[in-house]
C-alpha cells in the first residue's frame, strides 16, 4: 500500500540521517573514573601500636586519612575511605571496600614509633597473570607490578619533599587481598644521623608535609594512569 | 528359691574377683616403686658442652630497614632442631641487648621449639598465604616424600615463639617484617635445607606478630636477602 511505502521511505531516510550524525567526529570520551582508597589501619578494638605521648596508632591513621582525603578532594580526586570513625573494620572488609571501588590506587596508612622516616611497602607476593578467578588471599599478585610502580611514585614525591624513605615488601593480609595497585605507608619519626628524633609523629608540620607529599604523588599517579 | 549350682557359681566368681583385685593392687604398687626408683635426679654423667662453631646471623637494623650478616661463635648442638633453636636464641639475645639496632624484648628464651619437617611442594598449599582451614580435609592427601627426599630434600621449619615475646614485640610493619625475615634468613644461613618457615605462638596459630606481619602464611627463606655483611 502507498502509505506503507512512504513510511518505509521515511524510516530509511531517518536511518541514513542518523548514520550520518553518528559518523561525525564524536566528542572525546570522558576519562575513566580515578578513585583512590585510603585505608586508615586499625580502629575500634584494634588500637594498633602505641606511639609517643600515648597516642594510639588507630587515631593517628584516622587523622592522616581525613587530612589526605581533604587534600585529594581539593584536587578533584574521588576518595573512598575504609573507615571514618573509631570503628572496628576487619581486614577482609577493608579489601572488599577497595575492590568494590575499583580504585586506581590504594594506600594503607600506618604509623610506628620504631624506625625512621617513611616506610613504603608493597606486597611480597610474586607477580602473577590475571585470571578469571583470583584467590582471595593472593588477589594482589596480579597488581604487584603496578603496586611497585605506585611505590616508586610515592618514593619520588616523599624524597622531593625532603623525607627519608625506606622501600620494602611485606605480608599484610589487607594488602594481599586488594586487587588495586596498593602500598602500605608507615609513618615513623624523622631521625638525624645520631638516631635522635628531629620530627616526631605529633609534629603538625611533619604531618602536613607527609600528607602534602602523598597527595602530590597521587596527583602524579593520576596523570600516569590517564596516559594512553 | 535359688538353685544350689547358682549359689556355687556366685561364690566362685566373687572369690575370683577379689583375687584379681588384690593382684592388680600389688602390680600397681610394684610399678609405682619401679617408677620412683627410676627418677633419680642425681647427675650420672657430666653434661656435654657442644663445641663452639661459627653461626651466621641475619641481624635486622631498624634505621635503614636492612638485614646485616654477622658471624658469631657459639656452642651448637648436633641435632638440627636444637641447633636451629640455639641460633635463633642468639639472634633474639642480640635484639634484647640495650643498644640493639632492632630492639625487641624477650631474648633467646622466646623460642620454645623449632620443628624441622619435609617441606611441601611450592604451590601445593605451602606458598603464599594459602593455608588449609581446620576441618577442611583434603580428598587426596599429599603422598609422603620418599626416604631420600626426607634426608636431603628441602625442609619446613616451624618456629614456636612464646606469647610473651609476641605481646611485647613493638608494633609496626617494618619492625615486625624485619623480625620475621631475620629469623627466616638466619635459619636458612645455618640450615641450608630450610627453605620454608612457619610460625606458631604458644603452639597455636596467630594472625599477626604484633598487629601487622601475617603469621598465618608460610614464608620462603629466599625472601630474606641480606644486605651488606659485617663481621663483628
Amino acid at each position: 500500500m502507498r502509505w506503507t511505502q512512504w513510511t518505509l521511505a521515511a524510516l530509511v531516510a531517518g536511518g541514513l540521517a542518523g548514520a550520518s550524525v553518528s559518523a561525525q567526529p564524536s566528542p572525546p570520551a570522558p576519562q575513566a573514573r580515578f578513585v583512590v582508597v585510603l585505608d586508615a589501619a586499625h580502629g575500634g578494638d584494634d588500637a594498633g601500636g602505641r606511639l609517643n605521648g600515648g597516642q594510639l596508632e588507630k587515631a593517628y591513621t584516622l587523622a592522616l586519612s581525613v587530612r589526605l582525603r581533604s587534600l585529594l578532594a581539593a584536587r578533584g580526586i574521588q576518595v573512598v575511605t575504609t573507615r571514618e570513625s573509631d570503628a572496628t573494620v576487619e581486614a577482609n572488609k577493608r579489601a572488599e571496600i577497595a575492590n568494590h571501588a575499583q580504585a586506581r590506587a590504594c594506600l594503607s596508612l600506618h604509623a610506628s614509633q620504631s624506625g625512621s622516616g617513611i616506610h613504603l611497602f608493597a606486597s611480597s607476593l610474586a607477580p602473577a597473570q590475571p585470571t578469571r578467578f583470583a584467590a582471595w588471599k593472593t588477589a594482589q599478585a596480579t597488581s604487584v607490578t603496578r603496586s611497585l610502580a605506585l611505590a616508586g611514585v610515592l618514593n619520588s614525591a616523599l624524597l622531593h619533599a625532603g623525607m627519608s624513605v625506606t622501600l620494602g615488601r611485606t605480608t599484610l593480609p589487607t594488602l594481599d587481598s586488594m586487587t588495586c595497585p596498593a602500598v602500605a605507608v608507615e609513618i615513623s619519626p624523622e631521625r638525624n644521623t645520631q638516631q635522635e628524633i628531629s620530627a616526631g609523629l605529633d609534629d603538625k608540620n611533619y604531618q602536613a608535609r607527609v600528607a602534602a607529599a602523598l597527595a602530590a604523588a597521587l596527583v602524579e599517579w593520576r596523570g600516569e594512569a590517564h596516559q594512553p | 528359691m535359688i538353685p544350689r549350682y547358682q549359689k556355687f557359681l556366685f561364690a566362685i566368681l566373687l572369690v575370683a574377683s577379689l583375687a584379681m583385685g588384690v593382684g592388680l593392687w600389688q602390680l600397681r604398687e610394684r610399678a609405682h616403686q619401679r617408677m620412683i626408683a627410676g627418677e633419680n635426679s642425681a647427675p650420672t654423667s657430666a653434661p656435654e658442652v657442644a663445641p663452639a662453631e661459627q653461626a651466621t646471623l641475619l641481624v635486622a637494623n631498624d634505621s635503614d630497614g636492612s638485614l646485616l650478616t654477622q658471624v658469631h661463635s657459639l656452642p651448637l648442638p648436633a641435632d638440627p632442631g636444637a641447633r636451629a633453636r640455639a641460633v635463633l636464641g642468639k639472634l633474639l639475645d642480640l635484639y634484647a641487648a640495650p643498644d640493639a639496632a632492632h630492639a625487641v624484648p624477650g631474648g633467646g628464651s622466646a623460642v620454645t621449639q623449632v620443628f624441622l619437617l619435609p617441606a611441601p611442594e611450592i604451590g601445593a598449599g605451602a606458598d603464599a598465604a594459602v593455608k588449609p582451614k581446620s576441618g577442611g580435609s583434603s580428598a587426596n592427601p599429599p603422598a609422603a616424600p620418599p626416604q631420600d627426599a626426607q634426608e636431603t630434600g628441602p625442609q619446613l621449619a616451624v618456629v614456636n615463639l612464646t606469647g610473651g615475646f609476641a605481646a611485647s614485640h613493638p608494633s609496626g610493619i617494618e619492625t615486625e617484617t624485619l623480625t620475621v625475615l631475620s629469623i627466616c634468613g638466619t635459619l636458612h644461613a645455618n640450615l641450608p635445607r630450610v627453605t620454608q618457615v612457619r610460625f606458631l605462638v604458644d603452639g597455636l596459630e596467630r594472625p599477626t606478630l604484633a598487629g601487622h606481619a601475617d603469621l598465618t602464611r608460610t614464608y620462603l627463606t629466599s625472601d630474606a636477602a641480606p644486605s651488606e655483611g659485617t663481621h663483628p
